[in-house]
């Protein structure tokens, strides 16, 4: 009896191992399987912020293929007579129209188009927190610089992707949106009424936009986002995570949970955390109500009329630029808005682009890394990275003057002259404030492997003398707070070689070197306790 | 009718004639119009003008002129019309509590029977705008579609898609129109109070004039229901991209720390 049991077992494997032997013997999985299941990936809450934007992204494609079942993308003038009354018998545009029957007359549709769009607010909102956290950790370094870039494409892809939906219901917010870049295309010179009359195959606005923004929307830029997202998970599975400083931890290992089952029930969870959030969101709070907006007409605009946060940096651009305007040669350089959204518009992108080469080419540094900095202890990139950010919040307070002027009774014209020396003023100061607090906790770190923490316990010696007594840290910590290298400041070299001839030192070089002594010459950065020191001062001839 | 005609050649049907007439013309008068009423009325009007002009006087002669002739910190009331005080001291904005940019509404000093008898006492000043009846601004009726496009054509530029409020230079602004007395839009309209153009009835007719009280009414009142959850102020992206940042992100960095915090270890204890 038994013995037919077992044989029956040998011819009958279970049925998930048949189903694993089947697709392994077709694709090859397991190998791929055994190498990556196990992958380990370490705890840290910022760690999450990527999981974040990429679970947004899933519900805003999700949404949005829903969204598309009932828009339709045409810009033909039809009569309204769905449900919503005070626009009844109102001329609109077919776009705007199933707009509305979506918000009003399908189901859910409103919810749906809401979780799209406050999903489309967080994606982006999560990629720039996600970029902040991989930028002050000091993450971008190699091996991880294009992937860096990847994450930036995803950036400025994503702003625009949601410029070009938000711009689909053709309402005269959104008009009003759409004639602003026409502006900025119209002042390029040369080529801006070539570009302009091509994009909207005519005079502004045409019959076409809406239907071309909803191709650029739906296909060609979500297409080039979800390849640049794969590439950017593959890098993440190739180079691992990367992990903060701490005992058992090196550039050679990772420390964490593996990724079956733990960070699979972690982040399958996770994606349901975000998405009820942003669904209790979607449920609570009105987002673009285009029905209290109005249908688009290039004669008519509204006051307070911005675009969705992340093109808002653009509009504190445009309004707080003095309205410039040459003739060059018979032409009209319209360099009011050429300057800020041709020029400046691009160039505040750039600069995060660009960042980690700059740092690899001012460092030398050629080496991989993969444990992260506390961003105390880069004070320079630390500084630099939030006088980016103050720059960036500077523009949106320019955006959004209107509504500092309303709700803070204040003058509109001096908000705008307080942006525009802001622009110019505040990064600089904000460089300096944070750099000074970052050295100022790396003193505190140095003084805490030194001498311990501070119990608060006050004695008093036989003497008289009070003194307060250090706990000293534990060897874990003292690790943590040590494990940082620190660069040296590059040097020049002599300026004649052996023979008394003058070396040749080259503009770039000269650069370097001075870039080099901000970011690492003295007082750029506390020397951090040495062996010795530490000895020295724990060896117990008194201290204090 | 023989003896009628044979008479009517008589040298004194002339006066008959005459007597007939003022006595039917005398009759109709009495009949249509309210003789007593009409008298207590000019009364009422001049004693209004009176009253009104002693609360001038106390209340409002000392930048607008003893007169309403207008002074270096007031301009001169002659000729606003009635319609115009009972905008600006109906709304609060007037008596001023202080010079500024832009007089904004506040709490209202008098009761409406003073300040009938100030616009009473403007409206003597000069002709203008009197102050329009309950049929004249009452949007029953009217065409809320309608007034939504005059609105975005002639209000939104300053007022916001919905009525709002929006900036101006210099710390002026257009104020929230959110639960204002259609009164006091019909005479804002009419007479155009500090920044704001005027729109006369030739060039807005009353019916638009309605329209646009109509629509206000529909989408910026108690009764306007929201369809999407909160509105936001109804201010757009600025307030929406402020709260998907403390909500929605601030939200989820906390989950993701919550979650962050909880690890596989946590099962060894």
């Amino acid at each position: 009896m038994s013995s037919t049991t077992r044989n029956a077992s040998r011819r009958q494997a279970p049925a998930g191992e048949r189903v694993a032997d089947w697709a392994d013997g077709r694709l090859g999985v397991y190998s791929l399987a055994k190498s990556n299941m196990r992958k380990i990936f370490p705890d840290h809450w910022s760690f999450m912020l990527g999981e974040v934007c990429l679970y947004s992204f899933i519900i805003i494609i999700l949404t949005g293929v829903y969204l598309t079942l009932f828009f339709h993308p045409s810009m033909n003038e039809v009569v309204y007579h769905g449900s919503y009354v005070p626009l009844q018998g109102q001329l609109m545009s077919e776009a705007f129209n199933s707009t509305l029957h979506i918000s009003f007359d399908v189901r859910g549709g409103l919810l749906i188009r809401q979780i799209h769009h406050w999903a489309a607010l967080i994606f982006i909102g999560g990629m720039l927190v996600h970029m902040m956290r991989v930028f002050f950790t000091g993450a971008f370094r190699k091996p991880r610089e294009v992937n860096w870039i990847f994450g930036f494409l995803l950036l400025v892809l994503g702003m625009f992707t949601g410029f070009t939906g938000y711009s689909l219901p053709d309402d005269l917010l959104s008009g009003t949106g759409v004639r602003f870049m026409e502006g900025a295309i119209l002042s390029t010179p040369i080529v801006g009424t070539y570009m302009s009359f091509f994009l909207f195959g005519g005079e502004f606005p045409g019959g076409d936009f809406v239907a071309r923004f909803y191709t650029v929307h739906i296909l060609l830029l979500p297409g080039i986002m979800m390849g640049l997202l794969v590439g950017h998970l593959i890098l993440v599975f190739y180079h691992k995570h990367t992990q903060f400083a701490g005992p058992g931890r090196t550039e050679k290992n990772v420390v964490g949970m593996p990724l079956l089952p733990v960070y699979m029930a972690k982040a399958g969870g996770f994606f349901f955390l975000v998405f009820g959030v942003i669904a209790i969101i979607a449920a609570i709070a009105s987002i673009n109500p285009i029905w209290a907006i109005g249908p688009y007409r290039p004669d008519q605009v509204s006051t307070g009329a911005q675009p969705d946060w992340y093109m808002g940096f653009s509009e504190g651009l445009i309004r707080v630029m003095p309205g410039w305007e040459i003739n060059f040669l018979g032409h009209t350089l319209v360099l009011g808005v050429a300057i800020p959204l041709i020029v400046v518009f691009p160039l505040v992108l750039v600069v995060i682009a660009v960042y980690p080469f700059l740092e690899a080419w001012v460092t030398g540094d050629r080496r991989e890394h993969h444990i992260l900095d506390r961003p105390r202890n880069a004070p320079t990139r630390t500084g630099l990275g939030v006088a980016w950010l103050t720059w960036y919040f500077v523009m949106l307070v320019g955006g959004g003057n209107d509504l500092w002027a309303t709700h803070f009774h204040l003058s509109i014209n001096s908000i705008t002259w307080f942006v525009r020396i802001a622009f110019f003023v505040a990064p600089v100061l904000a460089f300096l404030v944070t750099k000074r607090i970052c050295l100022g906790l790396q003193r505190r770190d140095r003084d805490k492997v030194l001498h311990g923490r501070e119990s608060g316990i006050i004695k008093r010696l036989p003497h008289g003398e009070f003194i307060e007594v250090h706990e000293p840290l534990d060897a874990d910590q003292l690790h943590t707070l040590t494990a940082h290298e620190q660069y040296e400041p590059a040097q020049l070299g002599p300026a004649v070689d052996e023979n008394g001839v003058e070396r040749q030192v080259s503009r770039g070089e000269k650069l370097r070197t001075k870039l080099s002594k901000g970011y690492y010459g003295e007082g750029n950065q506390i020397p951090k306790p040495t062996v010795e020191e530490y000895k020295e001062i724990t060896s117990g001839h008194g201290h204090h | 009718m023989k003896k009628l005609s044979a008479r009517r050649r008589h040298p004194l049907a002339a006066v008959v004639v005459l007597l007939l007439a003022l006595a039917a013309t005398g009759g109709l008068y009495i009949a249509f119009a309210p003789a007593d009423k009409a008298q207590a009325d000019e009364t009422a009007q001049s004693l209004a003008i009176d009253e009104g002009k002693r609360l001038f006087s106390v209340g409002c002669a000392s930048c607008h002129g003893t007169g309403g002739q207008g002074t270096s910190d007031g301009p001169s009331l002659v000729g606003v019309g009635a319609a115009a005080v009972d905008f600006q001291v109906g709304t609060g904005r007037m008596p001023l509590q202080q010079q500024g940019a832009q007089a904004p509404r506040k709490k209202v000093i008098y009761s409406q029977a003073e300040i009938d008898q100030i616009a009473a006492y403007i409206a003597s000043l000069g002709a203008g705008p009197s102050v329009p009846t309950k049929n004249q601004y009452d949007p029953k009726g009217a065409d809320i579609a309608k007034g939504g496009e005059l609105f975005r054509t002639d209000c939104a530029q300053c007022h916001n898609f919905t009525g709002e409020g929006g900036a101006l230079t210099h710390g002026k602004f257009a104020p929230s129109l959110e639960n204002v007395d259609p009164k006091h839009i019909y005479e804002a309209m009419q007479t155009g109070p500090q920044s704001m153009p005027n729109f006369p009835d030739s060039v807005m007719p009353e019916q638009n004039k309605k329209d646009i009280i109509a629509y206000l009414h529909a989408v910026n009142s108690d009764d306007t229901t929201s369809p999407g959850g909160l509105k936001l102020g109804g201010l757009g992206p600025v307030s929406e991209g402020l709260f998907a940042w403390i909500f929605g992100l601030g939200g989820l960095v906390a989950i993701a720390a919550w979650v962050a915090a909880r690890t596989a270890k946590a099962r060894k204890s």
